[in-house]
């Protein structure tokens, strides 16, 4: 059944779903969209890298991914620029870089298209593999450091004092975002993993009053949104990412009611 | 049991600074098991400074901080919860630890607020937040509490009660207690050991022998020590008004 071109990615994007919907959770409750977001940016490079040496795609944005944000925390330290400048630097140089040795590499055929912004076609058996196993290795270690992890993000000192170890649960969960950049690029594309990240999210924080029911509903979002998307992608031949997208973007609207209900009760 | 086993924190000549300014210099104290010790002294005395440092929150420290136990609950001065993050009270509790129903109930009765079990943080009031951290801080039933001012924003009568909790708590749990409190009223009655700061410690010992010390009354007023005869005792030192401390 894998065979279907359009099965496979729904396969993919299933995956994608079950893990983007608590890691985005853990991005927005830290405030880190901006820094999901240059490690996507700087994932091109890693593809790029990965072609010229004939290396495997998903490792390499792993590992390119996890530099950048490693470089990062060496320049907050070292630097007096303020930490949004200096993703702003990191995100468009990367990607810069990554373009330039793409026009390199002349002897490749690229499809840059398909790079920022997924490609329905691209998905492969492998890359389900990849999805599946790497996703599973993915929630797993997000359940092993979530107590430290969930209460260093609702308060840093609390979670040290009480014998946690938050800045562990902070560099593992760093590798975690490379990761699903890593294994989400083929099928979401370089410039949108961070809104497949926030978006669902963001629908379900609209939904929710707890943190369980908001990883639950940005779980919920995601699939329905790769569901939509996909779909629509077949229909109207755009390209997957920006569909899968935009119809988070339209869940994220229908939850906008919700909310208004809600203020208006509370008057 | 030797003495030495019902040490649960011990802090020896600890200083930390922070942009070249020392917040709090030659602080030596120790937390007992079932004692409750208490830090008094004006604001930017350090106060909250030692409890930090006491509880391991800093890197970079001078003197040595010896702990005895890992488990610990703390009530922070301040917290602010994020709204992009939807919390209950309920989840609140099981932060840090992982607790039974019946533990979490037992501890949100005690400190009055088991009816908001089910309500968002965020639309807690502030004394009603603050028996709530109160709660999370008792119910994993620790060895050492450090509660930095448990009982801002409570209401009067519910701050006498909540005084009179965390005293019974220490007898109970058989806890160390290191309290920062601007009440001198309660200080003065529940505590064991009082710590008075300013910068460095000004003077300590039992309730009665600081509030006779006369370093305490330049910070606090005669007001404070009235209800206790008064001891004058030498003063071997002057605060310059950027906190330096001269010699005579």
């Amino acid at each position: 059944m894998f065979d279907d071109f359009f099965i496979r990615a729904l396969v993919a994007g299933i995956g994608i779903a079950f893990v983007a919907g608590p890691l985005g959770c853990f991005v927005v409750w830290r405030r880190l969209s901006y820094f999901g977001d240059t490690l996507a940016h700087s994932a091109l490079l890693g593809v790029t890298i990965a072609y010229s040496l004939e290396f495997n795609i998903a490792v390499s944005i792993f590992l390119i991914s996890s530099a950048i944000a490693l470089i990062l925390i060496q320049l907050q330290k070292k630097t007096n620029l303020p930490s949004d400048a200096l993703l702003g630097l990191l995100a468009h140089s990367s990607l810069a870089v990554g373009l330039v040795v793409i026009g390199f590499l002349t002897f490749i055929r690229f499809d840059i298209m398909g790079l920022l912004f997924g490609d329905i076609l691209a998905v492969n058996k492998k890359d389900l593999i990849t999805i599946w196993v790497g996703g599973a290795l993915i929630l797993l270690v997000l359940r092993l450091i979530w107590k430290p992890l969930f209460a260093s993000t609702v308060n840093y000192e609390l979670a040290q004092a009480e014998g946690l170890n938050p800045d562990r649960a902070k560099a593992v969960f760093t590798v975690l975002l490379a990761a699903i950049i890593a294994i989400s690029i083929k099928l979401v594309g370089v410039l949108l993993i961070t809104g497949m990240l926030i978006i669902p999210t963001a629908m379900a924080r609209n939904l929710s009053d707890n943190p369980k029911k908001m990883v639950i509903f940005a779980i919920i979002g995601g699939l329905l949104s790769v569901f939509i998307g996909l779909f629509s992608s077949l229909e109207f031949n755009t390209p997957s990412g920006p569909s899968i997208i935009a119809a988070a973007l339209v869940l994220f609207i229908f939850s906008l009611l919700k909310v208004k209900q809600t203020i208006q009760l509370k008057n | 049991m030797s003495i030495g086993n019902n040490i649960l924190v011990k802090l020896n000549n600890v200083g930390f600074q922070q942009n070249q300014k020392w917040l709090v210099q030659g602080v030596s104290l120790q937390v007992e098991k079932g004692k409750i010790v208490t830090l008094i002294g004006p604001n930017g005395s350090g106060k909250s400074t030692t409890a930090k440092i006491a509880l391991g929150l800093f890197k970079n420290i001078e003197g040595q901080v010896e702990k005895f136990t890992n488990n610990i609950g703390y009530v922070p001065q301040k917290i602010s919860i994020d709204w992009t993050l939807p919390l209950r009270v309920r989840d609140f509790m099981l932060l840090t630890d992982n607790l039974t129903e019946d533990v979490i109930d037992e501890a949100l009765s005690l400190t009055g607020v088991i009816n908001l079990k089910d309500k968002s943080l965020g639309n807690l009031s502030g004394g009603e937040f603050q028996r709530v951290l109160l709660a999370r801080a008792i119910s994993k039933k620790p060895d050492l509490l450090v509660l930095d001012e448990p009982v801002q924003g409570v209401d009067f009568t519910g701050e006498i009660a909540l005084y009179e909790l965390i005293k019974e708590i220490s007898e109970k749990l058989n806890c160390g207690i290191l309290l920062i409190s601007h009440d001198l009223h309660t200080v003065m009655s529940a505590t064991d050991h009082v710590v008075c700061l300013n910068g460095h410690v000004c003077c300590s010992g039992s309730p009665k022998e600081v509030a006779k010390n006369s370093e305490y009354k330049a910070l606090f007023g005669e007001q404070a020590s009235q209800t206790l005869s008064i001891y004058e005792h030498k003063h071997d030192h002057v605060h310059a008004n950027d906190g330096d401390i001269k010699k005579n």
